[in-house]
C-alpha cells in the first residue's frame, strides 16, 4: 500500500507480483512496509515475505510490526535481508541494539517519519516528541545500519523529497541515508540522491514498474553515479 | 550438482538456496561430499563461528579444504575464512586463507549497495568489516571484493542479491573443479 502523505491509503496491488516486477526491471533494492501492522497491531505476514523472496534477486528490506530480535529472526529465516523498525523502536528504543546484536547492524534499519522535522509514530498518526536528527543519532549509536527517511510533508506529493530534512539527517549520522517521500520525476531522484545514499521510489513506479529504467538513464543523464543493468 | 549451505543458525540462508536452485543446482547438507560447499555471510562473526563449530561445519569446511573441495564464501563468509576479524573484540576465524578482517574505517558504515567490482559490473555490498589478504583477486573502491586460495573462494559483496551479474557469478562458482 502507498499512501498520499500518509492519510489515502489505496492499494496499488499484489506485492509478490509487483515486487517481482521490480526486481526484473532493474531495482536495487526492494522495500515493502506492512504500515497495517502497526495500525492493526496484527503481526507481520512471513508467508507473504517468503512468497516475494522467492521471485526475487536483490535485496529486501522488510517493515512492520517487528517488536522483538525473534520477530526480526523470523523475517530473515523467510528470506529477508533486512527488517525495519520503527514505532516499535520508539516506544523502546534498546530494540535497536538487540536486533543489531542478533542479525548484525547492516540488517536492521530504523525508519523515520518526519514532518516539520519532528518524528512521527505509527503510520504518522502520533507525535513522537523526538527530532528527526537527534533521533537517527541515536538510532546509530544503538546499532542501526542504515536510516529510512521518510517526509510526511512530501510523501505523495510527487514534488520532490524534502531535502533539507534528508540533508540535515544525513549530515548527522555516519550511515547510509535512504530519503523517501516525494519522488516524482528523475531530476528530485538525482537531487535525492546528492544529499543521501539512496532514493526510494514508491507512487510513481506502482503504476508503472517499468518506468523505472528510464528513470535510471534519466538519473545518470543527470550526471549523478547509478548502477547499469 | 549438489550444494551443501554450511548455515550456522542466524540470518538469511534462504536467498542463497533460492539463487543456486534457479541455476537449476539441488541444496544437500552433505558437506563432504557436495560439488561445491557455500559458507554464506549474515549475522555477526561470533555467533556464526559458535553456530558453526556446534553445527560440526568447522571440521568439514577444513577437511573439505584441505582435499581441495570448491567452497564459496560470501560477505562474513570469506572474512571467517580469514585467520582473525576485528568485529566482535575479536573472533578467530577457519584460518582457510591468511589474512584479517578489519572495520572500515571510510565513508558511510556500513557500506552499503552496489558497487563496480573491477571490470565485472556492479553487484551489491552490506559491510563494516573487510579482508586484509594478500590472496585478493578484486577489488571495489579500493576494498577487498574477491579472494582465493586453493579451492576457496570468497567474495565480499552478495551474489544472490546482484541479479543477473550475480547469477552469472554463482554460475562460475558451480563450475569449480576439485583441486
Amino acid at each position: 500500500m502507498k499512501g498520499v502523505r500518509f492519510r489515502s491509503l489505496r492499494d496499488v496491488g499484489d506485492p509478490v507480483e509487483l515486487g517481482s516486477a521490480y526486481s526484473e526491471a532493474g531495482a536495487d533494492e526492494l522495500v515493502f512496509l506492512d504500515i497495517q501492522a502497526t495500525v492493526g497491531d496484527r503481526p507481520t505476514l512471513v508467508e507473504l515475505v517468503k512468497r516475494v523472496a522467492d521471485r526475487l534477486a536483490i535485496p529486501f528490506t522488510v517493515g512492520g510490526g517487528v517488536r522483538s530480535a525473534e520477530d526480526g529472526e523470523r523475517l530473515l529465516q523467510a528470506g529477508a535481508d533486512k527488517v525495519a523498525v520503527n514505532s516499535a523502536a520508539l516506544a523502546r528504543p534498546e530494540l535497536i541494539g538487540e536486533l543489531a546484536d542478533r542479525l548484525g547492524s547492516q540488517a536492521v534499519v530504523v525508519a523515520i517519519d518526519a514532518e516539520g522535522g519532528r518524528v512521527r509514530s505509527h503510520a504518522g498518526t502520533v507525535a513522537a516528541g523526538r527530532g528527526a536528527t537527534e533521533w537517527a543519532r541515536e538510532a546509530e549509536e544503538r546499532g542501526a545500519g542504515e536510516i529510512l527517511l521518510t517526509s510526511i510533508d512530501a510523501d505523495g506529493t510527487r514534488e520532490g523529497y524534502d531535502l533539507e530534512l534528508t540533508s540535515a539527517v544525513s549530515g548527522a549520522v555516519g550511515l547510509p541515508v535512504i530519503a523517501s517521500g516525494g519522488a516524482g520525476n528523475s531530476a528530485h531522484v538525482a537531487a535525492a540522491l546528492r544529499v543521501a545514499q539512496a532514493a526510494l521510489l514508491a507512487s510513481i513506479l506502482h503504476e508503472d514498474p517499468q518506468r523505472l529504467s528510464s528513470l535510471r538513464e534519466e538519473v545518470r543523464g543527470l550526471g549523478v553515479p547509478v548502477r547499469a543493468c | 550438482m549438489n550444494v551443501a549451505i554450511c548455515g550456522y543458525g542466524a540470518g538469511n540462508v534462504r536467498s542463497v538456496e533460492i539463487a543456486f536452485r534457479r541455476l537449476g543446482a539441488q541444496i544437500t547438507s552433505d558437506v563432504g561430499g557436495a560439488d561445491l560447499a557455500v559458507l554464506p555471510g549474515v549475522g555477526s562473526a561470533r555467533a556464526a563461528m559458535t553456530g558453526l563449530r556446534e553445527r560440526g561445519h568447522e571440521l568439514a569446511l577444513r577437511a573439505r579444504f584441505e582435499q581441495g573441495g570448491p567452497i564459496l564464501g560470501i560477505c562474513l563468509g570469506l572474512q571467517l575464512a580469514l585467520d582473525w576479524t576485528e568485529e566482535d573484540g575479536g573472533v578467530e576465524g577457519l584460518g582457510l586463507v591468511p589474512g584479517r578482517a578489519v572495520r572500515l574505517r571510510e565513508g558511510r558504515v556500513p557500506r552499503m549497495g552496489w558497487a563496480e567490482v573491477g571490470e565485472r559490473g556492479a553487484f551489491y555490498f552490506a559491510h563494516a568489516y573487510a579482508a586484509e589478504t594478500d590472496h585478493a583477486t578484486a577489488w571495489s573502491e579500493g576494498i577487498v571484493a574477491e579472494a582465493r586460495l586453493g579451492s576457496f573462494v570468497g567474495c565480499q559483496f552478495h551474489p544472490e542479491k546482484s541479479s543477473a551479474a550475480g547469477a552469472h557469478y554463482l554460475e562460475e562458482a558451480l563450475s569449480l573443479s576439485p583441486v
